[in-house]
């Protein structure tokens, strides 16, 4: 059933984007994002981060400078996580992770078996027949994982996706993403604002600067592929936090 | 009954006693204001012609309403399509709301002819508004978000429309039709007082225009506790019929787990 098939690799350069009325988000970001890596993206609130994101989904046009997705059919292999959940309220679980199928026109047993498995590979295999409003913000957010791992994404793209959570769920939804990555081998990016997250999720942690978002600091993250929660209390971790956290300072002064 | 609505019943109660107690005590002529047990015998004198006003005003009302649900979420639907359409058109439908529909009615006789058409276009011009204000208002509130998920996976434009917009727009959607239907029924009146059929199957507009001539006054208001009740169970039925298509929008319980 799961076919890990190669991620799609990021190539941008110059990347700039400057809104009508002047407000210069992303300035200049040079970026290489090799395929099937798990990616960082950390900044301050407001920093361009988002801006950043959505242009290499597409869903926003830089200023100046170019985007290069590579890998066969990269721009079909994309999907995005949003800050909420945005589910459609009036389709029930599987019908909201059934979407994207439906919207590439996959037939509807096909699209149902597929939707029912990511399901359960976000951890709510028996909730498909709820609806969103009857859920918990932490499983409205694993349903909008499984829609967006439901097409088998050869690039993840997530926005602050656990910000809104509380600290055990975000916890819990860190390490189904990590593990679901491991399994699925596609290339995650992610945006936050947490340090720990990032040094928890990732293995490679780019730091922006304030607006407009320049990179600060690239650095891989000296962890093991494998991490549970009892690494939070390591020295090493406590390193890898102070050397981001040094970054950030640096990018707002 | 449910309990709610116990105490409205009993209000209505209090007020028609007082009402009739009103008119016994002070005398009130009849044609002024009959009371409420007039109006009940004006009902029991020919139920079989009062059920039939109701039926022709009933009829044109539903025809009137379907056109204006209809045409409505057709027309914000195109509005919707373009910035440059619904900047360009969209003023000129607030005429809709604006124009004395008692002015144009004579205009409608010219057009269509006395009688049901005349009527049905009187209580479509009356009623449409609210729906293509409240359809367009439904779709431009849209998540911009999904907008972006259905962009993301290059979704049709049919497709955004079926499976995003109109769903998403429901719950303003019914909003609107609620107040059409109650406003289909008042245009459908006003179109019988002056497109209305002859004395054969003659609404309940004609027979208050006829009631009036002869100062029948409980039977003016007969007709027109019937055409309030089905002003409300029309809107009450368009209400129910929205709160159901929307049904799994508010949980009635959330669970905390995670």
């Amino acid at each position: 059933m799961v076919s890990r098939r190669p991620g799609v690799s990021v190539r941008a350069r110059g990347l700039r984007r400057v809104f009508p009325g002047g407000v210069e988000a992303v300035g200049g970001v040079d970026l290489e994002i090799g395929e099937g890596a798990f990616v960082a993206l950390l900044g301050p609130s407001g920093c361009g981060k988002s801006t950043l994101l959505r242009m290499i989904a597409g869903l926003d046009a830089p200023s100046a400078g170019s985007i290069r997705l590579v890998g066969d059919g990269a721009r079909e292999a994309l999907a995005y996580v949003f800050q909420d959940a945005h589910l459609l309220p009036w389709r029930s679980v599987e019908e909201n992770v059934a979407l994207p199928l439906e919207l590439r026109g996959v037939p509807g047993a096909e699209r149902r078996q597929l939707a029912r498995h990511a399901i359960a590979e976000v951890g709510l295999a028996d909730a498909g027949g709820r609806y969103p409003a009857e859920l918990s913000g932490g499983m409205r957010m694993r349903v909008s994982l499984a829609r967006a791992i439901v097409t088998r994404p050869r690039l993840l793209l997530l926005d602050e996706p656990f910000a809104a959570l509380d600290e055990i769920t975000r916890q819990r939804l860190d390490d189904q993403l990590r593990a679901l990555h491991q399994v699925l081998g596609m290339t995650v990016l992610f945006v936050t604002h947490s340090i720990a997250e990032a040094v928890y999720l990732a293995d490679r942690a780019i730091v922006l600067s304030s607006r407009p978002a320049r990179i600060v600091l690239d650095r891989t993250i000296e962890l093991p592929r494998e991490r549970s929660s009892s690494i939070r209390a390591e020295p090493r971790f406590a390193r890898e936090l102070g050397e981001l956290l040094r970054g950030l300072e640096e990018g707002e002064g | 009954m449910k309990p709610g609505s116990l105490l409205p019943c009993a209000a209505l109660v209090l007020f028609l006693g007082a009402w009739e107690a009103a008119v016994w005590l002070w005398g009130i002529p009849r044609f002024l204001l009959p009371p409420p047990s007039a109006i009940v015998q004006a009902f029991a004198d020919d139920p079989r012609a009062l059920a039939r006003a109701l039926e022709t005003t009933a009829s044109a009302a539903l025809l009137g309403f379907a056109a204006s649900a209809a045409l409505g979420v057709a027309s914000a639907i195109l509005l919707s399509s373009s910035r440059l359409l619904e900047r360009a058109f969209y003023p000129y439908t607030v005429f809709l709301q604006t124009v004395p529909i008692i002015a144009i009615a004579p205009l409608l006789v010219i057009w269509f002819g006395p009688g049901l058409r005349a009527v049905t276009v009187s209580a479509l011009i009356v009623s449409i508004f609210p729906v293509i204000a409240n359809t367009l208002a439904g779709i431009r509130s849209v998540d911009p978000a999904l907008r972006d998920l259905f962009k993301l996976y290059r979704a049709s434009r049919a497709a955004t429309l079926l499976q995003l917009e109109l769903p998403g727009a429901l719950p303003q959607l019914f909003t609107g039709l609620r107040v059409a239907a109650g406003l289909a029924v008042i245009g459908t009146i006003v179109g019988e007082f002056v497109a209305g059929f002859g004395e054969d199957d003659a609404g309940l507009g004609i027979r208050i225009l006829s009631a009036a001539r002869q100062t029948q006054t409980a039977q003016i208001f007969a007709c027109v506790a019937l055409a309030a009740l089905l002003g409300l169970a029309l809107s009450s039925a368009v209400g129910a019929l929205g709160a159901r298509l929307t049904r799994h929008w508010h949980a009635a319980e959330k669970s905390d787990r995670a």
